[in-house]
């Protein structure tokens, strides 16, 4: 068992024939993943490495039945991407593309919860269920499948994480990449609970940054509603206040989303935080 | 983007709010003839992007163009906190009855517009919210609806507005909100509005932060980017698409991706802290890091005399070690570092990428297999220099 995807999904990647949606949509075909098929406006009626090129996400979805996308267009097209996604009645979107404008955001997660569809990102690695599917970037060779499920605002860290653990013969049962910006579809809270609910998984990794206050939110759910452990890190303890870092959620404004308030929310919902992501393995040993 | 307090409320200007009718300067002389013309009491104020800078002397009010002239002598090119005062806002004194605090903000985890509002105005927000949070009227809007007038009247009503001023503020409530949509602003704040002796509003004074990934669609707002205050080297890195935020510290951190860069600044801290040694910098390369781009985060990097080491820690995935290796080793040959530098390759063709670096024995150059030990050479390294 895994959450969000496994080897039945059905994937559209959004922006298949552009650079980068190719390059990953081949990287996951490879992998096992179901692409079935991808969307490009105007290019409708090609094909990639076996896979039907729509015009629009809702032909692509009234053919191919696909029940997953993944959104790799550029910042300026992917808030419409999204919502073109969510209309055509997908249920899980999971969107790539980083530097999309927060005005931009609010009103796509808005139109999502309205249309019932699960976004996860922007600006994320995507979704992996190790040995049987991936939507995103994230690479094959970072994790084996096993009971850990494995949420986290970045993407190499993750990466770093995720073969640590594999060294230390620890598998995944799901990663899920939330991105770290302002505004996303997907919150700790949301992956939490599924992990909760899912029979496969037995503890959790959670890995936070500065900025916001989602990891204090998901420390009040630990504390509330977990009953399986959960090992974390929160990056960014050495960042000074008031500067962005890279993420254009990691910054730590007015006092608030410090790495140490995070880290002493996380301890005190019973959660052992790492100081260092190579101590992740023995937490979850 | 933060805007300036001028280039703030000129821009609410647009959308009606009433501001006073004051103008920038940046010589002595172009504020005399600004206050002479305003004549009466002005106020002249610092145009700088940091807070606090009427405790730092950077507002003065001034009784005539006389001491106003006085005051712009002292104000330009005064430093507050490490900027300098280039121009100065000279406004018309207000006649100031009460002062109201009004803002609209992204609130990240409501994923929605929040309005903030109090009639406790003219103190820092974040103080305000400390102190007294109930003095503050919360109001999110709709970011597919936008927002409501009944909205407006719920706001008034309930931040004890008197009802006479209800349709003004309704106004500038309006403009404000229009303001920060099609500006793409993740603030736009006026503290104070006043209520003037007459019983007018007028925006005193103006904050607006906008989105830096909206920018591209901001062109008019770009352009007023003031770069004053901003490290020459931030400025480099941003022209060549690196992320780079100087820091304090000796160890020069080269990393791919954000969570990864933050990461291993903390891992040099961790180690070095108690020899009071830690990051230099925040680095990410992205996803490439091909040749050129590794020379050009390492120029930045070594521009900062600082630096003692040199950390890279790339975690290869879709990106190969090996590449990255032969990007580093040319960026070396190019740049000719004189200080060591510890490289970590994980992930894809690691192996590989670590002999590309061992074999070219390069005597300034060490690898490490795991974070812990790259942060821990990377002290060590500084340590030897003393």
């Amino acid at each position: 068992m895994s959450i969000l995807i496994d080897k039945t999904s059905r994937v559209l990647v959004q922006g298949i024939t552009g650079r980068q949606g190719g390059f990953h949509a081949k990287l996951m075909m490879d992998y096992g993943t179901d692409v079935v098929g991808g969307v490009t406006p105007g290019k409708g009626g090609e094909w990639f490495e076996g896979a039907p090129v729509f015009d629009t996400m809702r032909i692509a979805v009234e053919t191919t039945n696909a029940n997953v996308s993944l959104v790799t267009v550029p910042a300026p097209f992917a808030a419409d991407a999204i919502m073109e996604a969510a209309d055509a009645g997908v249920e899980l979107v999971i969107c790539l593309t980083e530097h999309i404008p927060v005005s931009d955001m609010m009103k796509v997660v808005a139109f999502c919860r309205r249309q019932g569809a699960r976004l996860i990102g922007p600006n994320c690695p995507g979704v992996m269920t190790p040995g049987q599917a991936k939507v995103g970037i994230i690479p094959a060779m970072v994790a084996m499948p096993g009971k850990v499920g494995v949420v986290s605002k970045s993407g190499t860290l993750t990466y770093e994480v995720g073969f640590a653990m594999k060294n230390h013969g620890i598998g995944i049962s799901t990663i899920v990449g939330i991105g770290g910006d302002p505004v996303i579809g997907t919150t700790f809270v949301d992956v939490l609970e599924m992990f909760e609910n899912d029979p496969e998984t037995e503890k959790v990794a959670l890995l936070g940054e500065i900025g916001g206050s989602a990891e204090i939110v998901a420390a009040d759910y630990i504390k509330n509603a977990m009953t399986k452990p959960v090992a974390a890190f929160v990056a960014g303890r050495s960042a000074p206040p008031g500067k962005r870092m890279g993420h254009a959620g990691a910054i730590v404004d007015g006092g608030e989303g410090s790495a140490e308030e995070k880290i002493l929310a996380l301890e005190a919902a019973g959660a052992r935080v790492a100081a260092n992501p190579d101590e992740i393995p023995a937490l979850l040993a | 983007m933060k805007l300036h307090e001028y280039q703030s409320k000129f821009l609410f200007a647009e959308y009606g709010i009433p501001i006073p009718q004051g103008k920038v300067a940046s010589s002595v002389d172009e504020v005399y003839a600004i206050a002479k013309r305003l004549g009466g009491i002005v106020v002249v104020k610092a145009q700088v992007h940091v807070g606090g800078r009427g405790k730092a002397g950077g507002v003065k009010v001034a009784r005539d163009a006389a001491e106003a002239r006085r005051h712009a002598e002292r104000i330009l090119g005064m430093d507050i906190k490490g900027l300098t005062v280039e121009r100065v806002l000279v406004d018309p004194g207000a006649d100031i009855q009460q002062e109201i605090y009004l803002a609209i903000t992204n609130d990240r985890g409501a994923g929605k517009p929040l309005i903030m509002t109090s009639m406790d105005g003219g103190m820092d927000i974040e103080e305000l919210n400390r102190e007294r949070p109930d003095a503050i009227i919360r109001e999110h809007v709709d970011p597919i609806m936008g927002l409501r007038d009944f909205q407006m009247t719920h706001i008034a009503s309930a931040m004890g507005l008197p009802r006479n001023l209800w349709r003004s503020f309704g106004r500038i409530l309006r403009g404000l909100y229009d303001c920060y949509s099609a500006s793409d602003a993740e603030l736009a704040e006026i503290n104070p509005l006043v209520i003037t002796g007459a019983g007018d509003l007028l925006a005193v004074d103006g904050k607006v932060i906008i989105d830096d990934n909206a920018l591209f669609r901001q062109p008019a707002l770009t352009a007023q980017r003031d770069t004053g205050g901003e490290p020459e080297s931030e400025r480099q890195a941003r022209d060549a698409g690196i992320t780079y935020i100087k820091l304090d510290g000796q160890i020069g951190c080269m990393v791919n991706g954000a969570g990864l860069a933050m990461t291993t600044m903390d891992m040099t801290k961790l180690y070095g802290d108690a020899d009071g040694i830690g990051p230099a910098n925040f680095l990410d390369i992205g996803g490439g890091a091909s040749p050129e781009q590794v020379a050009a985060a390492l120029r930045i990097i070594l521009s900062d005399r600082n630096v003692k080491c040199v950390l890279f820690n790339i975690f290869g995935g879709i990106t190969r070690c090996d590449e990255v290796a032969h990007g580093i080793l040319t960026a070396y040959n190019e740049v000719n570092p004189d200080v060591p530098m510890v490289i970590r390759l994980q992930g894809t063709n690691a192996a590989e990428g670590s002999k590309i670096i061992d074999d070219a024995r390069i005597p300034n150059i060490t690898s490490a297999d795991t974070l812990t030990e790259a942060a821990q050479r990377a002290v060590a390294a500084v340590k030897e220099q003393g």
